[in-house]
Protein backbone atom coordinates (compact mmCIF):
# COMPACT_ATOMS: atom_id res chain seq x y z
CA UNK A 1 0.00 0.00 0.00
CA UNK A 2 1.08 3.56 -0.89
CA UNK A 3 1.99 5.83 1.88
CA UNK A 4 -1.11 7.93 0.40
CA UNK A 5 -3.27 4.59 0.90
CA UNK A 6 -1.99 4.06 4.39
CA UNK A 7 -3.05 7.79 5.49
CA UNK A 8 -6.04 7.59 3.99
CA UNK A 9 -7.26 4.22 5.89
CA UNK A 10 -5.52 5.83 8.80
CA UNK A 11 -7.75 8.70 8.36
CA UNK A 12 -10.74 6.52 7.94
CA UNK A 13 -9.64 4.62 11.13
CA UNK A 14 -9.17 7.23 13.42
CA UNK A 15 -12.83 8.61 12.28
CA UNK A 16 -14.65 5.45 13.43
CA UNK A 17 -15.38 5.71 17.40
CA UNK A 18 -16.95 9.05 16.00
CA UNK A 19 -19.77 7.27 14.98
CA UNK A 20 -20.92 5.92 17.38
CA UNK A 21 -22.14 9.56 18.07
CA UNK A 22 -22.51 10.49 15.00
CA UNK A 23 -25.10 8.32 13.53
CA UNK A 24 -27.45 8.53 16.36
CA UNK A 25 -26.89 12.05 16.27
CA UNK A 26 -27.91 11.92 11.91
CA UNK A 27 -30.83 9.58 12.44
CA UNK A 28 -32.08 12.24 15.10
CA UNK A 29 -31.96 15.15 13.03
CA UNK A 30 -33.48 13.32 10.55
CA UNK A 31 -36.65 12.54 11.78
CA UNK A 32 -36.65 15.89 13.39
CA UNK A 33 -36.77 17.34 9.83
CA UNK A 34 -39.50 15.67 8.57
CA UNK A 35 -41.39 16.68 11.83
CA UNK A 36 -40.74 20.44 11.29
CA UNK A 37 -42.66 19.91 8.41
CA UNK A 38 -39.64 19.53 5.29
CA UNK A 39 -40.01 17.41 2.69
CA UNK A 40 -37.68 13.96 2.57
CA UNK A 41 -35.81 15.61 -0.18
CA UNK A 42 -35.00 18.78 1.47
CA UNK A 43 -34.44 16.99 4.43
CA UNK A 44 -31.69 14.97 2.96
CA UNK A 45 -30.11 17.38 0.79
CA UNK A 46 -28.93 19.23 3.65
CA UNK A 47 -27.51 17.41 5.00
CA UNK A 48 -25.02 17.68 2.28
CA UNK A 49 -25.46 21.16 1.34
CA UNK A 50 -24.99 22.70 5.09
CA UNK A 51 -23.18 19.48 6.71
CA UNK A 52 -22.93 20.88 9.71
CA UNK A 53 -24.62 19.16 12.81
CA UNK A 54 -25.83 21.59 15.47
CA UNK A 55 -26.61 24.26 12.89
CA UNK A 56 -29.01 21.72 10.73
CA UNK A 57 -30.94 20.81 13.95
CA UNK A 58 -31.37 24.85 14.64
CA UNK A 59 -32.26 25.49 11.30
CA UNK A 60 -35.23 22.92 11.40
CA UNK A 61 -36.38 23.77 14.63
CA UNK A 62 -36.60 27.39 12.87
CA UNK A 63 -38.22 26.15 9.49
CA UNK A 64 -40.76 24.72 12.28
CA UNK A 65 -41.66 27.80 14.00
CA UNK A 66 -41.59 29.97 9.86
CA UNK A 67 -39.03 32.21 10.69
CA UNK A 68 -38.08 34.16 7.81
CA UNK A 69 -35.19 32.73 5.19
CA UNK A 70 -33.09 35.37 5.69
CA UNK A 71 -32.88 35.39 9.99
CA UNK A 72 -32.32 31.23 9.29
CA UNK A 73 -29.47 31.88 6.71
CA UNK A 74 -27.87 34.29 9.18
CA UNK A 75 -28.28 32.37 11.97
CA UNK A 76 -26.33 29.02 10.75
CA UNK A 77 -23.70 31.06 9.69
CA UNK A 78 -23.53 32.42 13.55
CA UNK A 79 -23.51 29.06 14.77
CA UNK A 80 -20.32 27.70 12.29
CA UNK A 81 -18.47 30.40 13.13
CA UNK A 82 -16.17 28.18 14.91
CA UNK A 83 -15.21 27.05 11.89
CA UNK A 84 -13.06 29.50 11.60
CA UNK A 85 -11.15 28.72 14.49
CA UNK A 86 -10.81 25.46 12.28
CA UNK A 87 -9.69 26.43 9.48
CA UNK A 88 -7.42 28.93 10.74
CA UNK A 89 -6.01 25.91 12.98
CA UNK A 90 -5.16 23.23 10.08
CA UNK A 91 -4.43 26.03 7.97
CA UNK A 92 -0.43 25.68 8.35
CA UNK A 93 -0.37 22.24 7.56
CA UNK A 94 -2.51 22.61 4.19
CA UNK A 95 -0.18 25.78 2.60
CA UNK A 96 1.07 23.78 -0.44
CA UNK A 97 -2.32 21.80 -1.37
CA UNK A 98 -3.31 22.64 -4.91
CA UNK A 99 -6.50 24.68 -4.10
CA UNK A 100 -9.09 22.14 -5.40
CA UNK A 101 -7.58 20.05 -1.94
CA UNK A 102 -8.19 23.27 -0.16
CA UNK A 103 -11.86 23.17 -1.60
CA UNK A 104 -12.52 19.47 -1.00
CA UNK A 105 -11.04 19.40 2.43
CA UNK A 106 -12.69 22.97 3.41
CA UNK A 107 -16.10 21.21 2.50
CA UNK A 108 -15.39 18.47 4.85
CA UNK A 109 -14.40 20.72 7.94
CA UNK A 110 -16.57 19.41 10.73
CA UNK A 111 -16.14 19.24 14.27
CA UNK A 112 -15.49 15.49 14.04
CA UNK A 113 -13.11 15.76 11.20
CA UNK A 114 -11.31 18.42 12.77
CA UNK A 115 -10.85 16.51 16.18
CA UNK A 116 -8.62 13.60 14.50
CA UNK A 117 -7.09 15.67 11.91
CA UNK A 118 -5.35 18.25 14.03
CA UNK A 119 -4.57 15.74 16.31
CA UNK A 120 -2.54 13.76 13.18
CA UNK A 121 -1.21 17.19 12.14
CA UNK A 122 0.66 17.66 15.16
CA UNK A 123 2.00 14.37 15.77
CA UNK A 124 3.38 13.95 12.23
CA UNK A 125 4.51 17.47 11.96
CA UNK A 126 6.27 16.87 8.24
CA UNK A 127 4.07 14.06 6.97
CA UNK A 128 3.64 15.01 3.40
CA UNK A 129 0.05 12.64 2.86
CA UNK A 130 -1.18 14.49 5.97
CA UNK A 131 -4.12 15.93 3.28
CA UNK A 132 -5.17 11.84 2.84
CA UNK A 133 -5.43 11.35 6.17
CA UNK A 134 -7.61 14.39 6.30
CA UNK A 135 -9.62 13.18 3.47
CA UNK A 136 -10.30 9.76 4.90
CA UNK A 137 -11.53 10.71 7.88
CA UNK A 138 -13.17 14.04 6.25
CA UNK A 139 -15.32 11.53 3.97
CA UNK A 140 -16.09 8.61 6.78
CA UNK A 141 -18.19 11.28 8.95
CA UNK A 142 -19.80 12.71 5.32
CA UNK A 143 -20.64 9.48 4.36
CA UNK A 144 -22.12 7.93 7.98
CA UNK A 145 -23.47 11.92 7.87
CA UNK A 146 -25.38 11.20 4.31
CA UNK A 147 -26.70 7.84 5.41
CA UNK A 148 -27.69 8.16 9.55
CA UNK A 149 -29.82 10.96 7.71
CA UNK A 150 -31.59 8.98 5.19
CA UNK A 151 -32.46 6.35 7.73
CA UNK A 152 -33.62 8.87 9.67
CA UNK A 153 -35.43 9.98 7.50
CA UNK A 154 -36.29 6.54 6.04
CA UNK A 155 -37.50 4.84 9.13
CA UNK A 156 -39.03 8.14 10.72
CA UNK A 157 -37.89 6.58 13.93
CA UNK A 158 -34.24 6.91 15.62
CA UNK A 159 -32.81 4.37 18.43
CA UNK A 160 -34.37 4.27 21.61
CA UNK A 161 -33.92 7.25 23.77
CA UNK A 162 -32.88 4.47 26.50
CA UNK A 163 -29.70 4.42 25.04
CA UNK A 164 -27.34 6.97 25.46
CA UNK A 165 -25.00 6.51 22.59
CA UNK A 166 -25.63 10.22 22.19
CA UNK A 167 -22.81 10.41 24.74
CA UNK A 168 -19.89 8.84 22.99
CA UNK A 169 -19.52 11.78 21.03
CA UNK A 170 -18.52 14.48 24.11
CA UNK A 171 -16.16 10.93 25.49
CA UNK A 172 -14.44 10.75 22.15
CA UNK A 173 -13.79 14.28 22.08
CA UNK A 174 -11.93 13.45 25.76
CA UNK A 175 -9.82 10.89 24.41
CA UNK A 176 -8.64 13.71 21.75
CA UNK A 177 -8.72 16.53 24.04
CA UNK A 178 -6.15 14.90 26.09
CA UNK A 179 -2.74 14.52 23.79
CA UNK A 180 -3.27 18.60 23.34
CA UNK A 181 -2.49 19.01 26.72
CA UNK A 182 0.83 19.07 26.80
CA UNK A 183 2.07 22.04 29.34
CA UNK A 184 0.74 24.32 31.31
CA UNK A 185 -0.56 26.90 28.97
CA UNK A 186 -2.75 24.12 26.92
CA UNK A 187 -4.38 23.05 29.94
CA UNK A 188 -5.22 26.50 31.52
CA UNK A 189 -6.63 27.10 28.41
CA UNK A 190 -8.51 23.99 27.61
CA UNK A 191 -9.78 24.88 31.74
CA UNK A 192 -10.53 28.73 30.77
CA UNK A 193 -13.15 27.20 27.81
CA UNK A 194 -14.82 24.79 29.71
CA UNK A 195 -14.95 27.08 32.65
CA UNK A 196 -16.35 29.94 30.02
CA UNK A 197 -18.35 27.39 28.07
CA UNK A 198 -20.70 26.44 31.27
CA UNK A 199 -20.59 30.33 32.35
CA UNK A 200 -21.80 31.56 29.06
CA UNK A 201 -23.95 28.39 28.24
CA UNK A 202 -27.08 30.63 28.46
CA UNK A 203 -26.02 32.58 24.87
CA UNK A 204 -27.54 32.13 22.01
CA UNK A 205 -26.54 30.73 18.58
CA UNK A 206 -23.61 28.62 20.21
CA UNK A 207 -22.18 31.94 20.81
CA UNK A 208 -21.10 30.73 24.25
CA UNK A 209 -18.73 27.89 22.41
CA UNK A 210 -16.77 30.43 20.04
CA UNK A 211 -16.49 32.98 22.67
CA UNK A 212 -15.22 30.07 25.48
CA UNK A 213 -13.06 29.21 22.69
CA UNK A 214 -11.53 32.57 22.17
CA UNK A 215 -10.72 33.17 25.91
CA UNK A 216 -9.26 29.82 25.91
CA UNK A 217 -7.09 30.29 23.35
CA UNK A 218 -6.43 34.28 24.48
CA UNK A 219 -5.15 32.27 27.97
CA UNK A 220 -3.24 29.88 26.60
CA UNK A 221 -1.03 32.01 24.75
CA UNK A 222 -0.92 34.42 27.38
CA UNK A 223 0.72 32.43 29.26
CA UNK A 224 3.15 31.38 26.94
CA UNK A 225 4.20 34.39 26.18
CA UNK A 226 4.68 35.27 30.04
CA UNK A 227 6.65 31.45 29.75
CA UNK A 228 8.64 32.21 26.28
CA UNK A 229 12.30 31.32 26.22
CA UNK A 230 13.24 35.02 26.97
CA UNK A 231 11.97 34.76 30.81
CA UNK A 232 15.33 33.76 32.78
CA UNK A 233 13.99 32.43 35.55
CA UNK A 234 14.44 28.54 35.62
CA UNK A 235 11.80 27.77 37.07
CA UNK A 236 9.51 28.47 34.08
CA UNK A 237 11.96 27.36 31.78
CA UNK A 238 10.23 24.91 29.59
CA UNK A 239 11.62 21.28 29.67
CA UNK A 240 12.68 19.65 26.30
CA UNK A 241 9.10 18.39 25.58
CA UNK A 242 8.16 22.17 26.34
CA UNK A 243 6.33 20.95 28.92
CA UNK A 244 6.86 21.93 32.40
CA UNK A 245 5.01 18.92 34.36
CA UNK B 1 -37.45 32.67 1.15
CA UNK B 2 -37.49 29.82 -0.98
CA UNK B 3 -35.91 26.57 1.03
CA UNK B 4 -33.51 25.64 -1.56
CA UNK B 5 -31.90 29.45 -1.23
CA UNK B 6 -31.58 29.14 2.22
CA UNK B 7 -29.78 26.30 2.37
CA UNK B 8 -27.76 27.49 -0.74
CA UNK B 9 -26.76 30.50 1.14
CA UNK B 10 -26.33 28.81 4.50
CA UNK B 11 -23.95 26.27 2.66
CA UNK B 12 -21.71 29.18 1.03
CA UNK B 13 -21.39 30.28 4.03
CA UNK B 14 -20.16 27.65 6.06
CA UNK B 15 -17.90 26.72 3.34
CA UNK B 16 -16.81 30.70 3.21
CA UNK B 17 -16.00 30.01 7.20
CA UNK B 18 -14.70 26.69 6.74
CA UNK B 19 -12.31 27.75 3.63
CA UNK B 20 -11.59 31.53 5.01
CA UNK B 21 -7.85 30.77 6.76
CA UNK B 22 -6.88 27.86 4.73
CA UNK B 23 -7.29 30.29 1.92
CA UNK B 24 -5.87 33.57 3.18
CA UNK B 25 -2.92 31.47 4.96
CA UNK B 26 -2.15 29.54 1.58
CA UNK B 27 -1.55 33.56 0.14
CA UNK B 28 -0.12 35.34 3.30
CA UNK B 29 2.65 34.43 5.52
CA UNK B 30 1.35 33.22 9.07
CA UNK B 31 2.18 35.93 11.64
CA UNK B 32 4.11 34.75 14.83
CA UNK B 33 1.81 35.67 17.54
CA UNK B 34 -0.97 33.46 15.28
CA UNK B 35 1.08 30.85 14.83
CA UNK B 36 1.26 30.35 18.18
CA UNK B 37 -1.81 31.20 19.09
CA UNK B 38 -3.26 28.41 16.86
CA UNK B 39 -1.49 25.31 19.39
CA UNK B 40 -4.17 26.35 22.07
CA UNK B 41 -7.55 25.88 18.92
CA UNK B 42 -8.03 21.92 19.62
CA UNK B 43 -7.50 22.14 23.69
CA UNK B 44 -9.60 25.41 23.83
CA UNK B 45 -12.55 24.71 21.19
CA UNK B 46 -12.63 20.81 21.91
CA UNK B 47 -13.20 21.51 25.33
CA UNK B 48 -15.98 24.03 24.98
CA UNK B 49 -17.64 21.58 23.30
CA UNK B 50 -17.27 18.95 25.43
CA UNK B 51 -18.25 20.83 29.03
CA UNK B 52 -21.56 21.45 28.38
CA UNK B 53 -22.41 18.12 27.43
CA UNK B 54 -21.43 16.64 30.66
CA UNK B 55 -22.71 19.43 32.73
CA UNK B 56 -26.35 20.64 31.48
CA UNK B 57 -28.78 18.37 32.20
CA UNK B 58 -32.58 19.75 30.89
CA UNK B 59 -30.61 23.12 30.36
CA UNK B 60 -29.83 23.30 34.17
CA UNK B 61 -25.84 23.24 35.23
CA UNK B 62 -26.13 19.90 36.92
CA UNK B 63 -23.15 18.92 39.77
CA UNK B 64 -24.59 16.34 41.35
CA UNK B 65 -23.66 13.00 42.15
CA UNK B 66 -27.55 11.79 39.77
CA UNK B 67 -25.71 13.69 37.14
CA UNK B 68 -24.60 10.50 35.64
CA UNK B 69 -23.02 11.80 32.26
CA UNK B 70 -21.08 14.05 34.69
CA UNK B 71 -19.46 10.89 36.58
CA UNK B 72 -19.18 8.85 33.04
CA UNK B 73 -17.45 11.78 32.09
CA UNK B 74 -14.98 12.11 34.57
CA UNK B 75 -14.21 8.41 34.29
CA UNK B 76 -13.67 9.30 30.88
CA UNK B 77 -11.21 11.32 31.77
CA UNK B 78 -9.23 9.45 34.38
CA UNK B 79 -8.83 6.29 31.31
CA UNK B 80 -8.10 8.95 28.50
CA UNK B 81 -5.49 10.59 31.06
CA UNK B 82 -3.52 6.93 31.77
CA UNK B 83 -4.16 4.93 29.10
CA UNK B 84 -4.24 7.88 25.82
CA UNK B 85 -6.17 4.98 24.03
CA UNK B 86 -9.58 6.19 22.33
CA UNK B 87 -11.57 3.20 22.32
CA UNK B 88 -11.17 2.18 25.51
CA UNK B 89 -11.78 5.74 26.99
CA UNK B 90 -15.47 5.53 25.11
CA UNK B 91 -15.59 2.07 26.73
CA UNK B 92 -15.27 3.22 29.74
CA UNK B 93 -17.57 6.38 30.08
CA UNK B 94 -20.11 4.15 27.99
CA UNK B 95 -20.30 1.21 30.42
CA UNK B 96 -19.84 3.62 33.42
CA UNK B 97 -23.06 5.82 32.12
CA UNK B 98 -24.53 2.29 31.30
CA UNK B 99 -24.07 0.45 34.68
CA UNK B 100 -25.16 4.00 36.73
CA UNK B 101 -28.63 4.53 35.00
CA UNK B 102 -29.25 0.50 35.47
CA UNK B 103 -28.53 0.67 38.99
CA UNK B 104 -30.59 3.75 40.04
Amino acid sequence: MSNKQKSFWAGVRAELPLLIGVVPFGMIYGVLALNAGLAPAPAQMMSSIVFAGSAQFITAQLIREAVPGLVIVLTIAVVNLRHMLYSASVAPYMRALPVSWKVLLSYLLTDEAYAVTILHYEQEESSPTGHWFFLGAGLTLWTSWQLSTAAGILLGTTLPESWPLDFALPITFIALIMPALKDRPAIAASLTAGVVALLAYGLPYKLGLMLAGLLGILVGTWLEERASPRAVSPRRARGPNGGTL
Amino acid sequence: MNIWLVFLLGGLLTFGMRYSFIYLLGRFEVPETMRRALRFVPPAVLTALVVPELFVRSGQIDVSLTNFRLLAGVAAVLVAWKTKNTLLTILAGMIVLLMLEFIF
